[in-house]
């Protein structure tokens, strides 16, 4: 049926003769898209196991008793403010200015080691007093969550560092502009999931 | 007379050793050390021959650093060619074994040996048999399907190959140093944990899928970016082949599923590395959340092999029919429901793991419904046919095998879902019999149906069709000689992974499996056999048009082999049959006005960090610490020295692109 | 196969494949023409599922021959369409005729899962032959060990490992666990099975129907010793089991106290019939909690301290207490040790029981309609008996 849409005689051309070559990186966006979903399903497993084993503390220490925070609010505030930071960042992209952008990158990066710095100093201390990943599944649950994302955090201010060298050495070409719009939704992508941490894991866990 | 059996300690850790010791060896194996000796008589002849013929240049510049999805394709198919040879010889392991063990024989493999094998058939049969055919098809055809020139992401391409291939060569080299996993296919813990499987083997199984998953991931994303974004214009979505579609719901469900396997794969080895307690009986601890989260990934997964070969029966039926699709609408349709509803049946692989019979009943009837979709699939085949004009090659008998297998598998399958059933024949034989009645019937059938259908176009000759006969033949009688008794043997109460057996009665069955394994190594024999003779008789079997069975779609338009850059010109597509539609209204191939092709260039990054890869794997299983930390830094260093490359791209000049038109112009003028 | 025992007896009879069941059962097909009437529910159910699967898969193979037949190259007479590749009618009925026999087979589903739910207890013991209400099932305790499997039978006060005797046409309840790993307990001739797991309890109702010799075993693969998890099965006379009860007490190897429980879990494959006096009441329950070994924490005690919010920092050094086979399979380390680095800082005594109350059982013959109210007083059975609440022992 559809074959006689169209009717035998008309014209048809079956090639493309004038043929544009496809932009490199056209569908660089659309791809990191798709990673970043899959990324987010790894997370979700993660909330998942947190949901299920959250509460099993094996006769020790439950989120009360362990989270202060005071100082995961902080932490919270220096992720946010990176991606404050980050957005600057891309604004002074699109105005073409590359000092620009590698000064909000680097005040970015910063951020990003603040945070880094806090989770750590958490983590030193929660395995100081005894309670390792090792002590219960919800210990367990936790250390992986947070620690996954913090990872990402990791292999992100690694990125950005990359970044800001090739930055410097070949400028605000495509290839470095679709670099840096990629690193942006790897870091947006990451203060949501964040903020997924937060609520979940610290709010939910103190209040509960 | 109880002998008691306290699994080995785990050796202490040397500092520059690790867990690897002399004794990682299998010297007190018979088998092992005589198959040893083989691969390695045949691995050094291969080595030595390519050396003499100064093959290795070659290979390299041409093979192993290409980015050109065909070639990368058919590396996954040889990939998956090897592993099939090792799955299937497991296969006939374990079938002598439980013929063999009877009235107090042991058999001749021991509990360790026995539970090893029947371990590496699942995984390899599943994650380097079939994952690297679909892989390879897929990577094969559908840019040649969309009018492309290559898939969105060449070099991640080959990277994703040489993952995957790091990953089944960790899996091969448990073979000879150390052990495999004893934990079945899917590794439950706490069997699996530390404290029940101390040795090496789970880590081989962990860090081999690992390696492996990494890769399928990376092609999924690529393959639905090509997708969406190559196709050449005029193809909307509800122009696409059916192939390209089922291709697209397949690699939807892979990146929509892999993450949960290495998520779940992760906190196991958390569990068995770090102490933590996710999956153990200890502080918390839920091995049944394990069971959910790898079957939430496992089912997706048998839909992820079989949706692209129903994408493959339906462009073999409608082509050797002659006939357009019947209902390539509700096909698509279809295809998406069972992409969704796949996400929603997990559970009942555990029907009988004690959730409430509401719980169950859900699973079992979303199951059920899934047959709903397949079943109209079957049907449009079926009405492909209705007044068609069928050719019997090669490629349309596997469809018809595969038709009349797949409903019994199907049926069985449906028959599984019902929780009452499930609770007498759960990990039964009968389960073994349905689940290979649909690989086997369904993705092997169709593998075997894409290789012949496609061979010409990837190799420019089409197959030696007497030995195609033969091989079709051991395969069908074979399969059911094999798994017939199967089916009997369930229903008799008989469980799976048994390595001995009480009652004799059990015996003839058993030895009929057997016998039907053997027919079905005569098709395996055969298959082979057709491969070495088509290429010996490659010139008589030579196909110049580039499209020997009166095709439909584009990959029929260009030459066989096509040529680096697939189309000289895109084609524009105004049809959903678009070489159909072409040839019917009398296209004219244009032979002249060549422009410039962007290509992308070969690198040797994928390898070297998937090599890379495969000695981090290596060193985590045997907790070989400083090589961990060396390789992992060099996996990052080399991932960020390859970002310093910004010259990934070249043209293949009009003059050269001329040439070979102008070649295939002639060749054409000579066969018209 | 005695297909009008069956509640599905009324179409099978029509079916053709009925003819070939007896055949096949010959063949030693105990799924289908076991020795209980659970078992041949499901048995039947099987069949019954199969039967309508057929109704369509058997036109589709036909049409799939014919129409390649037909419509081969060589056969010039029939139609060839190229073009034709819709029909709406069609499309109609290749998706209502599967969407109806799903609906049909989904109905059946629901209720036969609700019916043969393993947990339910058992209304009948047969067509036709309901429990009397003062009829109590019998329990039975199971444990899965490497790799063995430990009866014990609270009522009667003995143990045995891998042999399991029953008293034919009595209701029987097993509470199941395991010590190490998964396992799946299952009779095929009796009932189907259901996954036995560590720290867990399952429960399967069952009755035989028959006496005789049965076999049992692990359908769910639980390491090296796995192949030779088989236990017999003896559905006994009352008489005759209840001689089976005196001669195990009489030929007990010992008591089955703690101690003796330890020793047994050790890993040992191909172990023999092993008769125990059972007189501690509270080891299964201690098994399933996990607190065998002294000084451990029972599992519900953790439990309960977790749902209070946990033991607080100060909790976090007893981590013994709650360290079960962490680091070593269960079996492999010397209990002794264990007890006397460790105290029972928080061990209630005694172990409070995993055990809860079944639901009411239903009949199946209510579907049929003939659970509708007869004329005149009906016998007291189960399912009329007010609901009595099995106290936590």
């Amino acid at each position: 049926m559809s074959a006689n849409s169209l009717t035998a005689d008309e014209p048809v051309s079956f090639y493309q003769l004038d043929e544009q070559a496809h932009p490199e990186g056209h569908s660089t966006m659309l791809g990191f898209w798709i990673y970043l979903m899959s990324d987010c399903l790894i997370f979700a497993i993660l909330f998942a196991c947190y949901a299920v084993l959250g509460g099993s503390y094996a006769a020790g220490p439950a989120p009360k008793d362990l989270f202060d925070l005071k100082l995961i609010a902080l932490n919270t505030a220096m992720l946010l403010f990176s991606s404050i930071t980050y957005g600057f960042a891309v604004l002074q992209m699109q105005q073409g200015k590359v000092k620009g952008v590698q000064l909000w990158l680097a005040v970015t990066g910063l951020f990003g080691l603040a945070f880094l710095g806090i989770e750590l100093y958490e983590f030193h201390h929660l395995i100081e007093i005894g309670a390792t990943p090792q002590r219960s599944a919800f210990l367990s649950a936790f250390f992986t969550l947070v620690g996954t994302h913090g990872l990402h955090v990791t292999f992100g201010i690694i990125w950005l560092a990359t970044l800001m060298v090739q930055l410097s050495k070949h400028g605000l070409i495509a290839a470095n502009k679709r670099r840096v719009m990629c690193l942006s939704m790897f870091w947006h992508f990451l203060d949501v999931v964040w903020i997924g941490v937060f609520t979940f894991v610290y709010l939910m866990g103190v209040l509960r | 007379m109880s002998d008691a059996i306290i699994p080995h300690p785990a050796p202490p850790t040397h500092p520059i050793f690790g867990k690897l010791s002399i004794d990682a060896i299998p010297l007190h194996e018979p088998i092992l050390v005589v198959t040893f000796i083989v691969v390695a008589i045949g691995g050094i002849a291969i080595l030595a021959l390519l050396t003499k013929y100064r093959l290795w240049g070659y290979l390299w510049k041409e093979w192993f650093t290409t980015v050109d999805h065909k070639r990368i394709g058919i590396m996954y198919m040889i990939l998956g060619l090897i592993m099939f040879l090792r799955g299937f010889a497991d296969a006939i392991m374990m079938r002598l074994q439980q013929v063999m063990a009877f009235g107090g024989s042991e058999g001749y493999l021991n509990a360790h040996h026995y539970d090893q094998v029947f371990t590496a058939h699942g995984v390899i049969m599943i994650f380097f048999v079939a994952m690297p055919f679909i892989t390879g098809l897929m990577n094969y055809i559908v840019p040649l399907q969309i009018g492309a020139r290559d898939v969105s992401f060449p070099f991640l391409n080959n990277f994703s190959f040489w993952m995957t291939s790091a990953g089944a060569a960790l899996t091969m080299i448990s073979l000879f140093v150390g052990e495999y996993a004893q934990t079945g296919w899917l590794a439950y813990p706490p069997l699996s944990g530390i404290a029940y499987s101390p040795n090496v083997g789970v880590d081989y199984y962990i860090w081999g899928l690992q390696i492996a998953g990494v890769g399928t991931t990376l092609s999924g994303i690529n393959l639905i970016v090509t997708i969406l974004k190559l196709r050449a214009p005029g193809m909307g979505l509800m122009k696409m082949p059916v192939f390209t579609w089922t291709s697209l719901c397949s690699n939807i469900l892979i990146v929509a599923s892999f993450p949960i396997l290495t998520a779940t794969l992760a906190l196991l080895s958390l569990d068995r590395y770090a102490g933590t307690n996710f999956f153990t009986n200890d502080l918390g601890g839920s091995p049944m959340m394990y069971v959910n989260l790898i079957w939430i990934w496992g089912h997706p997964e048998v839909y992820i092999l079989i949706l692209p070969l129903f994408g493959v029966f339906s462009e073999v039926t409608s082509t050797f029919s002659g006939k357009r699709l019947f209902g390539y609408t509700s096909m698509v349709y279809a295809t998406v429901c069972i992409t969704i509803l796949s996400y929603i049946v997990w559970l009942h692989h555990f029907f009988t793991m004690g959730s409430g019979a509401s719980v169950n009943s859900f699973f079992g009837i979303t199951t059920m419904v899934i047959s709903i979709p397949t079943g109209a699939k079957l049907f449009n085949w079926l009405f492909t046919m209705y007044r068609g004009r069928i050719r019997y090659e090669l490629p349309m008998m596997w469809t018809i095998a595969f038709m009349l297998t797949f409903v019994i598998g199907g049926m069985t399958g449906v028959l599984l879902a019902v929780p009452p059933a499930d609770f007498v024949l759960h990990n039964s034989l009968f389960l073994i019999a349905h689940f290979h009645n649909v690989i086997i019937g369904g993705v092997l059938f169709g593998l075997f149906a894409a290789i012949n259908y496609w061979w010409p176009k990837a190799f420019g000759f089409k197959l030696d069709v007497f030995w195609g006969k033969i091989s079709f033949w051991c395969w069908v009688v074979g399969f059911w000689v094999a798994f017939a008794p199967l089916y009997v043997l369930g229903l008799m109460g008989v469980t799976r992974r048994m390595r001995v057996f009480d009652d004799p009665s059990l015996q003839i069955w058993f030895a009929i499996a057997g016998v039907g394994a053997l027919i079905i190594a005569a098709g395996i024999g055969a298959m082979l056999v057709q491969f070495a003779v088509s290429i010996w008789r490659r010139k008589e079997l030579r196909e110049e048009s580039g499209d020997p069975w009166d095709g439909r779609t584009l990959e029929w338009a260009t030459s066989s082999p096509p040529p680096d850059y697939n189309f000289a010109f895109t084609p524009v597509i105004h049809d959903l049959d678009a070489w159909y539609d072409m040839k019917k209204r009398g296209h004219q191939r244009p032979i002249g006005g060549y422009r410039d092709i962007h290509m992308p260039s070969n690198t040797g990054a994928g390898i070297i960090l998937s090599g890379i890869c495969l000695v981090l794997g290596f060193a985590l299983v045997w907790h070989i610490w400083w090589l961990v930390a060396a390789s992992f830094v060099a996996v990052i260093a080399g991932a960020i020295v390859h970002t310093f490359n910004y010259q990934r791209d070249f043209d293949i000049p009009a003059a050269t692109v001329a040439a070979v038109e102008d070649a295939r112009t002639r060749q054409l003028a000579a066969g018209a | 196969m005695p297909a009008d025992h069956s509640r599905f007896s009324a179409p099978m009879r029509l079916l053709p494949l009925l003819a070939a069941t007896p055949l096949l059962s010959g063949c030693g097909m105990v799924v289908l023409d076991p020795a209980g009437d659970v078992a041949r529910q499901q048995g039947n159910l099987i069949v019954l599922s199969t039967a309508l699967m057929l109704l369509i898969i058997v036109p589709v193979m036909a049409l799939t021959i014919f129409f390649a037949w037909k419509y081969r190259a060589s056969n010039r007479d029939a139609t060839y369409k190229p073009d034709w590749d819709h029909s709406t009618q069609l499309e109609l009925v290749i998706w209502s005729a599967p969407l109806l026999i799903i609906i049909c087979l989904g109905a059946v589903t629901w209720v036969a899962t609700h019916l043969l739910d393993p947990y339910r207890p058992l209304a009948r013991t047969g067509p036709g032959k309901p429990v009397a209400a003062e009829v109590k099932p019998l329990d039975v305790q199971v444990v899965a060990l490497d790799w063995k499997w430990l009866f014990i039978y609270p009522e009667q006060g003995v143990a045995t490992v891998n042999e399991l005797a029953v008293p034919v046409d009595r209701p029987l309840r097993f509470r199941i666990s395991s010590s190490s790993v998964m396992n799946s307990f299952y009779v095929p001739a009796l009932a189907g099975q259901i996954y036995a797991m560590p720290g867990m309890e399952t429960k399967l109702h069952g009755v035989f129907d028959k006496t005789g010799e049965f076999t049992g075993f692990s359908a769910n693969y639980s390491g090296w010793g796995f192949s030779n998890m088989r236990f017999g099965v003896r559905s006994l006379s009352p008489a005759e089991f209840d001689q089976w009860v005196v001669a195990t007490r009489a030929s007990a190897e010992g008591d089955l106290d703690r101690n003796a429980y330890l020793k047994l879990e050790t890993p040992s494959q191909k172990e023999p019939v092993r008769r125990f006096v059972a007189s501690d009441p509270q080891l299964f329950d201690a098994v399933v909690n996990m607190c065998v070994e002294p000084g451990k924490m029972c599992m519900h005690d953790m439990m309960s301290l977790d749902a209070a919010g946990g033991a607080g920092i100060a909790g976090i050094g007893n981590v013994r207490q709650v360290t079960y086979d962490k680091f070593a399979a269960r079996g492999t380390v010397d209990a002794a040790r264990w007890s006397m680095r460790y105290v029972a800082a928080w061990c209630s005594a005694p172990v409070m029981s995993n055990d809860r109350p079944d639901a009411k059982p239903v009949s199946p013959e209510k579907l049929k309609g003939e659970g509708l109210p007869l004329p005149g007083k009906p016998a007291r059975t189960a399912l009329n008996a007010p609901a009595v609440t099995p106290p936590l022992s």
